[in-house]
């Protein structure tokens, strides 16, 4: 089936079989290998990106349901670069270790704090309940979340707009260019 | 002349390996493509034990893009010894040839029968279904004890037996302490327990991988691996091939715990299947795999009888325990229950000691190293028994604890196990975390909701732990049989702008090696912290190396940094001096430069390793390099210790475990980086919490794991836990010159018990003496029913 995507901002037509998912076909056939595969069964988060502004596990979406689709990966998460507020509070706030989750982790994050962009530790703990990380015990990834929420409230520079676009319309994120509405 | 400038050390440096991790610009094994790269799959053993009858793979060589298909007749005669293990842990120990694919039986469920190398990792699963199998059921050993029991079947027919070895520590024999039957004989008081560690699966989120690239100068493997080093010797002992035709390379790894230390039959398959071919080859496990196949952890059972004085004082402590080593050895499996014998006896003073351990074969996946290897275990055990202890003789259960442990005045210690504890204060640690608990609020608290007869129960648990770090002493390894050293290697290179390359043989996983080293070599050396560059994970740069596990990277690998830099300090002070036409006795170096004594004449550093680099006018007879390097064998382990209080909250209609607060004030020793230290003392308690109350790897009695994909592990998410209150006291290690313990295990091995000391004690009045790990809502709530049952 021949299918469109965009990735990053970058469009691309390819040939694909029907069965193939949208995280192998990133990693094999356009070597954005920024997004990762941990399981087989939707259970650890760690392929998480975003499909026309909403968190997905690409382990468990097939390439075709993209077709058509804007796809943001943890490589399109930095703009010009600039860190996304949520990656700098990753790094600020000591939130990965071995990093395996953390592209997962970051993507669901950014997803959430367009949800609620002022989670209590509660909201952030329930809102990651699908992404599970081995090394940290989670507790600065909850202070990462909260932190970069601080950093996203209104006021607090464009990237708050860029999340806030995402809540707004996710659907017409398709029509704009790429990196979403942060421009 | 002092430094101005503020050291590095100790401070809570940002990391630098998050730049590429938080921008998926990370270079994981599965992430590598090479040209005319093929793809291996394994076909796995559905079957815990059967003869294979038939093996047919004819079908699958004419599926699409598959390149070859291999049996173990293919690639077995390759391997040299088999699968190796590292540790023989005595003389007759059990060592049943592992093929690097099932020959004639299969001995556990997962085990690989058959791979298929095709051009695309889709076709090569697509090839394994055509592959026709078929097997004569064997009986299935499940359990150490069944799998003792007279007539039971046998794992290995040709060994005549399912035990693996027979491992004894006496104190009476070794001369550190008495005589535990007598002491058990003459006692006021003993009590018998016994614990059961369940079997856990280490689950790192990045699941295992290879590739190999037979086409360059040397064999080059990337693995997903905690032991680059140890997996080129051997890879080198196992195939035969040459060391120096092989190079390992663990890029970014993506979490080990002990689960990544492993020479995988799948990486030797590889290797072997490169070779064949001529090509690169991938491999990479689903994670149904690797719930199978990847090593397990745990797995004991333990039974403890201590001895005692009415007024609490231990006068023995003996030690039975049944290790469950699955179908095969492990690389370091045996070994990982001896590790537990130096700490059963913790932080106390006992005068009689005696352990026993029985390694155990059973048609399951192997387990060896998991974070903490031996120690939790150990901890867990004593740490339940000081609590049961307490009770029998209507103490609180700090009290006894005091009672016995060793005084800070009393350090180095040198316990019944024969280890020299180098430094401890457990008074400055306990009482620090009891302030932060509030110990009396929460005991008061903790009476008003008994009385109240309140369904929600509050319990509160104590675990107060040293463990032993800093793996290890060649000559302790070689007294236990052990294959290998405990060194570790570091070099140090000047390059000719005065910025600095650091190579270490301790590969990180995820632990900020990166980051902790540059901080000691800016200190060491006065040059900025970004202007260093740490090397690892590749035998090629970092050419020697023992690796990394058992919490010894900074404690042996940071103390090898320390000694380079020394040295080349020493060989700039003899070119300083030149440069300076003065005595080297005469120099100073401190912050980057070298001063003569009482005047402002100074040369820094950077200019000396210019001066190297041009040779122009160097000293007769010095050789213009400024490299060092050094190999550091410790001469003791270090040991961290703390205290870990736990308030939980049972529900005693639901079974329910919440935890209210969680407080561990751990001593690691002297610090490099907080930021560090606290993140992984956070990702230990995860795991310790994980094991006391959610993960378990279960098998039904066909042998086949129940537990096999996230769905039905538990792993815990962010939320299934609280957050916790750490702090640490610092009690510096006398034996290395950073002071440093080590601290990746620390929070795994003491937080098991204090979540299950809390969980029972929540439900002691009850009737409730124990309930077992996992402490699920159902194994909590059939603990209350039984023990209500019994007082009935
Ligand atoms: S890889 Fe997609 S959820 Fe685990
Ligand atoms: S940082 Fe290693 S799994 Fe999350």
């Amino acid at each position: 089936m021949r299918i469109s995507v965009t990735v990053d901002g970058t469009s691309y037509t390819d040939e694909v079989e029907p069965r193939l998912l949208l995280v192998h076909y990133l990693r094999e056939r356009l070597g954005k290998v920024g997004t990762v595969v941990g399981c087989d069964t939707g259970n650890c988060g760690a392929c998480t990106l975003h499909l026309d502004g909403h968190s997905v596990k690409s382990c468990s979406v097939l390439a075709v349901q993209a077709d058509g689709c804007e796809v943001r990966t943890i490589e399109g998460v930095a703009q010009d670069g600039e860190l996304h507020p949520v990656q700098q509070a990753f790094h600020d706030n000591h939130a990965l270790q071995c990093g395996f989750c953390t592209p997962g982790m970051i993507m669901q994050s950014i997803d959430l704090l367009a949800d609620n962009p002022d989670p209590d530790e509660r909201a952030v703990r329930e809102g990651l309940e699908g992404n599970l990380c081995r090394c940290t015990g989670y507790q600065n990834i909850v202070r990462a979340v909260q932190d970069a929420a601080h950093h996203m409230r209104p006021g607090a520079g464009p990237d708050v707009e860029r999340v806030a676009d995402e809540t707004a319309n996710p659907a017409g994120r398709t029509a704009t260019s790429v990196g979403g509405g942060g421009e | 002349m002092t430094s101005t400038i503020e050291p590095e050390v100790g401070r809570a440096r940002l990391r630098k390996e998050d730049a590429r991790l938080i921008t998926g610009r990370t270079r994981w094994t599965d992430n590598i493509a090479l040209p005319g790269m093929l793809h291996l799959a394994v076909l796995r053993s559905p079957l815990a034990h059967a003869r294979i009858t038939s093996l047919d793979v004819s079908a699958a060589r004419e599926r699409p893009g598959v390149i070859a298909v291999y049996t173990a007749a293919d690639l077995d005669p390759d391997s040299q010894i088999g699968m190796p293990c590292a540790w023989p842990i005595t003389e007759d120990m059990k060592h049943p040839r592992r093929p690097v694919l099932a020959a004639d039986t299969v001995n556990f469920a997962g085990e690989g029968v058959a791979v298929v190398v095709a051009r695309s990792a889709y076709e090569a699963q697509d090839a394994l279904e055509a592959i026709e199998v078929d097997y004569d059921e064997l009986p299935v050993v499940l359990g150490m004890e069944n799998a003792l029991a007279e007539g039971a079947p046998l794992v290995h027919e040709e060994l005549g037996t399912n035990r693996n070895a027979l491992w004894v520590f006496d104190s009476a024999e070794a001369g550190s302490g008495g005589d535990v039957e007598r002491a058990i004989a003459d006692a006021e008081v003993t009590l018998h327990r016994r614990f059961r560690q369940q079997r856990l699966v280490p689950s790192f989120m990045e699941p295992r991988s290879c590739v190999v690239d037979p086409t360059g100068p040397q064999l080059t493997m990337w693995s997903a691996t905690q032991i680059p080093h140890i997996l080129k010797t051997m890879s080198a002992a196992t195939l035969g091939v040459p060391e120096h035709k092989l190079r390992v390379i663990a890029p970014d790894v993506g979490g080990g715990f002990g689960g990544k230390i492993a020479v995988l039959p799948e990486e030797m398959t590889a290797l072997i299947v490169a070779r064949k071919l001529g090509r690169p080859v991938k491999w990479t496990e689903s994670r149904s795999e690797t719930m199978v196949t990847a090593h397990h952890g745990r797995d004991q059972i333990q039974d403890l009888t201590v001895s005692a004085t009415r007024d609490g004082r231990i006068t023995g402590l003996k030690v039975e325990l049944l290790a469950d080593m699955g179908a095969y050895l492990g690389l370091v499996g045996p070994g990982v229950p001896i590790l537990g014998a130096f700490m059963f006896n913790a932080i106390y003073k006992i005068p009689a000691y005696r352990f026993a351990c029985t390694n155990v074969f059973t048609n399951t996946t192997l387990t060896d190293a998991y974070r903490g290897a031996g120690r939790p275990e150990a901890t867990f055990a004593i740490e339940r028994m000081m609590d049961e202890l307490a009770v029998e003789l209507n103490m609180d259960p700090m009290e006894i604890r005091e009672k016995n442990w060793i005084k800070h005045e009393e350090f180095p210690y040198t316990t019944v196990a024969t280890l020299t504890y180098d430094s401890g204060n457990y008074e400055a640690a306990t009482a620090r975390a009891r302030e932060l608990f509030d110990y009396e609020g929460l005991r008061r608290e903790q009476e008003e909701r008994r009385a109240s007869g309140d369904p929600v129960q509050l319990g509160i648990g104590i675990s107060t732990y040293t463990e032993m770090c800093g793996l290890a002493p060649s000559r302790v390894l070689g007294s236990l049989s052990y294959g290998a050293g405990g060194w570790e290697h570091a070099a140090i290179r000047m390059l000719p702008f005065g910025k600095v390359e650091v190579v270490t043989g301790a590969s990180a996983h995820g632990q900020g090696h990166e980051t902790a080293w540059s901080q000691i070599v800016a200190d060491q050396l006065g040059v900025p912290f970004d202007d260093i560059e740490i090397l690892h994970g590749d035998t090629q740069s970092s050419h020697k190396g023992l690796d990394t596990y058992g919490s010894r990277s900074l404690a042996v690998g940071g103390v090898a940094v320390v000694k380079a830099a020394e040295k080349v300090i020493e060989k700039a002070r003899v070119i300083a001096a030149h440069m300076m036409e003065c005595s080297p006795d005469d120099l100073e170096f401190a912050g980057g430069r070298f001063t003569v004594r009482g005047t402002e004449s100074a040369t820094a550093l950077t200019d000396v390793a210019t001066a190297v680099f041009t040779a122009h006018d160097l000293p007769d007879g010095v050789e213009p390099s400024l490299d060092s390097e050094f190999t550091f064998d410790p001469e003791n382990f270090s040991f961290p210790h703390g205290t870990h209080l736990c308030a939980a909250e049972v529900d005693t209609e639901t079974g329910q475990v919440r935890l209210r607060s969680y407080v561990c004030v751990d001593d690691v020793g002297a610090v490099v980086n907080p930021l560090i230290v606290e993140g992984q003392v956070h990702g230990g308690l995860a795991q310790g919490i994980a094991q006391a109350l959610f993960e378990e790897a279960t098998y039904d009695e066909s042998g086949t794991l129940t537990t096999g994909t996230f769905a039905d592990y538990l792993v815990p998410s962010a939320a299934d836990l609280p957050s916790f209150t750490t702090d640490r006291t610092e009690t510096p290690s006398t034996t290395n010159p950073l002071g440093v313990k080590g601290v990746g295990e620390a929070g795994t091995i003491a937080s098991t018990p204090a979540v299950v000391n809390a969980v029972v004690d929540a439900l002691r009045p009850l009737g409730v003496s124990d309930v077992e790990m996992p402490c699920s809502p159902m194994r909590v709530w059939s603990a209350i029913r039984s023990a209500q049952g019994g007082a009935r």
